[in-house]
């Protein structure tokens, strides 16, 4: 087959339109360079893709989706469009032994489509673990050098939150948070009482116009998308202002396949698949962001193999695809006959959570090390598919009485959701898989996964902590784990919480990193990976802010270095 | 403000056109451009709902089972009314493991019932279709009689559908008192919590 090159070549090519690519699809092109962004899947149109304000039984399978995938833990199919666990034609395997599932976003905006939208920043001592506990690597850089491009990533995105003044969570830039709903009065409220910090969250949701932006209309529904741009993508918020500079171009359902590497050592060119027609193609440019999430770069960077680079681009210090985490997540709920009691009353809000509770235990010896925050809700939510498949397995029966203790206990549950730091440890990776490619021909992923005791010892220490919440606000703990099996104290399987970092981490070292802490490859000066692959380390903190403010920054030094002629 | 459907119209076009432009809809504008996707995506009407995967034998047996796990009382409309076995009728068509629990879990009803009472389920007497749900409808009734595991995994697992059906119906959704899915201009907060 013919390989058809484009005929011009840009100041810098984008891999990946999500958080990061799309940040620097807008700080390059308003800084007056030509860019072209590849993105794997179509474009998104808001009209047409998002299911706003549709409610179950405007579709005939009510959101369970065909054949009731959502209730095989299938996506639903209210869910913004092209993320998936499973993408048909693109698979990818765990190790035997290995628990590892990837969530992946073909789509212009990627994952932000998505996400929750929180929106944390790490805090100071996050960036310089290993100088604090002797665990793990510091990072290159500290919280004084983020700070600036938090601050822009905040002002330009537009973040709820209040200052706090906690040095676990530092505060931002930021809009004034929502009223909190029943649930969060009630857990507030038992938090107090056991001393543990619960405070308004920070999302990336609008409660104020911004940037031209309409704000929030307090539907509760982000993850179908927002018609409105009132919460934050990459779609809807970075990639227009760059295409209103005229010097983007945007090149969909772009299935990167290699990055290829000049006499000089520089990269010259993608190769990537134009997936209608299935024509390879060459795209040129001066300069390389790898941007296709975590996971997705490392592979790149693996199937880019040279005789300069035998062991995959940018690794001659073979840390690509290693230093993989994820987030430890483990769940737990409580069930409030206080709340079957409320009026019936709108308790739809943001989609997501008024409050949260930050890391409170950071000034005392636990029993593992680092911390984790925890997201909670639950209450009068639209009800949907597999709500009430607990509540008939309890109560069983039929006919009257069980309609009427489903409309009972409609409400009254509240959920606990741990998210804390994973120490990065040598059994957790990605490699190419040696028997499989995907539909495009380009090897796959294998995944090789192991909680350590720390993360265990965390999940637990959530139970336990989410268990002394729910009995202080009068509630019943109804969540049951093991302290052994697959999942012990309910730690989720590696890659579900989607918080995967770390697989080209940046570093001080050539030999122990593979960037810089521009995010730019030591081996390769003229090749960036700035998606969460270029972590250090994984803090109790959602990472796509992070991957927003060092984005920003590594595209402020790419700008810098363009103008003095260096790449 | 007034915004005309035309207004609407044509800026839905002009952003289709150029791709992820944002987006600076008004409330307004964005309030009409939902109920307009609402309409388009709406099912038609479905009271003369052909089954796509029971016999309508099994489908009339589907509907009472549906209407006896959640009838229709003083208090709301039941499962039939609600549209749940449509929904579990279709989605069992597309779903082969479906068809074996849910169209296996007929016959079983119906074979056991002929067993017993020497008829099928929707020819037996309400006593005996009620002595027969009684024993399906709790999972300790296995301990005494093995025999009846197949139909309680049945039973358990139409019943949760049928509560899928129901409550994601606008009869269910009334009924349970959800308010919302709607545009606020302010999100009013918690109103005064009732004391315990």
């Amino acid at each position: 087959m013919q390989v058809k090159r484009a005929p011009k070549t840009y100041d810098v090519c984008i891999i990946g339109s999500g958080a990061s690519g799309g940040t620097a699809a807008k700080v390059l092109t308003e800084g007056g360079l030509s860019v072209a962004l590849l993105e794997a899947g179509p474009p998104v149109v808001p009209e047409t893709d998002y299911k706003e304000h549709v409610w179950p039984y405007d579709l005939p399978h009510r959101g369970a989706g065909v054949g009731g995938r959502a209730r095989r833990g299938l996506e639903d199919e209210f869910l913004a469009p092209n993320g998936a666990w499973e993408i048909e034609g693109e698979p990818y395997v765990a190790a035997p032994g290995s628990r590892f599932r990837w969530f992946r976003s073909r789509i212009v905006g990627g994952r932000t489509n998505h996400w929750g939208r929180i929106a944390l920043r790490m805090a100071p001592v996050d960036f310089k673990v290993r100088s604090h506990d002797g665990m793990g690597d510091d990072w290159p850089l500290s919280y004084n050098d983020v700070a600036p491009y938090y601050d822009k990533v905040e002002s330009y995105i537009g973040v709820f939150g209040t200052k706090e003044n906690i040095s676990s969570a530092p505060d931002g830039i930021f809009l004034p948070p929502p009223k909190p709903r029943c649930t969060e009065t009630i857990i507030k409220k038992a938090c107090d009482k056991l001393s543990v910090l619960c405070i308004p969250s920070r999302l990336a949701i609008l409660t104020q116009p911004h940037n031209g932006r309409a704000a929030c209309h307090y539907c509760a529904q982000c993850g179908r998308g927002c018609i409105t741009a009132s919460n934050f993508s990459s779609s809807q918020v970075m990639i227009p202002p760059a295409q209103q500079t005229g010097r983007l171009t945007l090149i969909t359902g772009a299935m990167a396949r290699e990055l290829i590497v000049g006499k000089d050592g520089k990269v010259t060119a993608v190769s990537y698949i134009d997936k209608a027609t299935r024509a390879e193609q060459r795209l040129y440019a001066r300069a390389f962001i790898v941007a296709a999430s975590t996971c997705e770069s490392a592979r790149l960077l693996l199937n880019s193999k040279s005789t300069l680079f035998p062991d995959g681009l940018a690794n001659t210090s073979g840390m690509v695809g290693r230093n993989l985490m994820d987030t430890v997540g483990s769940n737990g709920g409580g069930y409030f006959p206080a709340l079957e009691k409320m009026p019936a009353h709108n308790h739809d809000g943001v989609g997501g959570m008024h409050m949260y509770l930050p890391w409170w235990k950071f000034d005392r010896k636990n029993e593992f090390l680092r911390g984790y925050h925890t997201e909670f809700g639950g209450g009068r939510n639209m009800p949907g598919v597999g709500d009430y498949d607990d509540l008939c397995e309890k109560f069983e029966g039929y006919g009257s009485t069980l309609k009427r203790e489903c409309k009972k206990q409609y409400g009254a549950y509240i959920g606990f959701s741990g998210r804390g730091e994973m120490i990065p440890n040598e059994n957790c990776y990605c490699e190419i898989d040696p028997n499989g490619v995907d539909q495009w021909g380009i090897p796959v992923l294998r995944f090789h996964w192991e909680w350590s005791d720390n993360e265990i010892k965390m999940a637990r220490d959530m139970q336990e902590s989410y268990r002394a919440i729910v009995e202080a606000a009068g509630g019943i703990y109804v969540t049951s784990t093991q302290p052994d099996g697959p999942n012990p104290y309910g730690i989720a399987d590696g890659g579900v919480i989607i918080h995967e970092v770390g697989s080209v981490r940046m570093g001080e070292h050539a030999a122990t990193s593979a960037l810089n802490q521009y995010c730019q490859a030591h081996d390769v000066k003229n090749l960036f990976v700035t998606d969460g692959a270029c972590f250090v380390t994984n803090a109790d903190k959602n990472p796509t802010l992070t991957i927003m403010a060092l984005t920003w920054r590594a595209s402020d030094y790419l700008l810098d270095q363009a103008k003095k002629g260096n790449l | 403000m007034a915004i005309s459907r035309r207004d609407i119209l044509k800026s839905l076009t002009l952003t289709a056109v150029t791709g992820s432009v944002l987006r600076m809809i008004p409330l307004e504008a964005a309030e009409y451009a939902h109920r307009m996707v609402k309409a388009e995506k709406a099912t038609a009407e479905n009271h003369a709902y052909a089954p796509k995967f029971f016999s309508p034998r099994d489908y009339k047996t589907l509907q009472t089972l549906c209407q006896t796990i959640i009838p229709s009382d003083a208090d709301a409309k039941g499962a039939v009314e609600a549209g749940a076995p449509e929904f579990i009728d279709l989605i069992t068509s597309e779903n082969k493991d479906y068809q074996v629990a849910l169209g296996g879990g007929v016959m079983w009803l119906d074979n056991t019932c002929i067993d017993r009472y020497g008829k099928t389920y929707l020819d037996c007497t309400p006593q005996q279709q009620k002595e027969i749900l009684d024993l399906i409808a709790y999972r300790q009734n296995a301990k005494k009689d093995a025999g009846l595991g197949p139909g309680i995994e049945f039973f358990s697992f139409l019943r949760k559908l049928t509560a899928d059906g129901y409550f994601t119906s606008e009869i269910g959704i009334e009924y349970l008192g959800y308010i919302g899915n709607t545009f606020l201009k302010e999100f009013p907060g918690c109103p005064p919590v009732p004391e315990a």
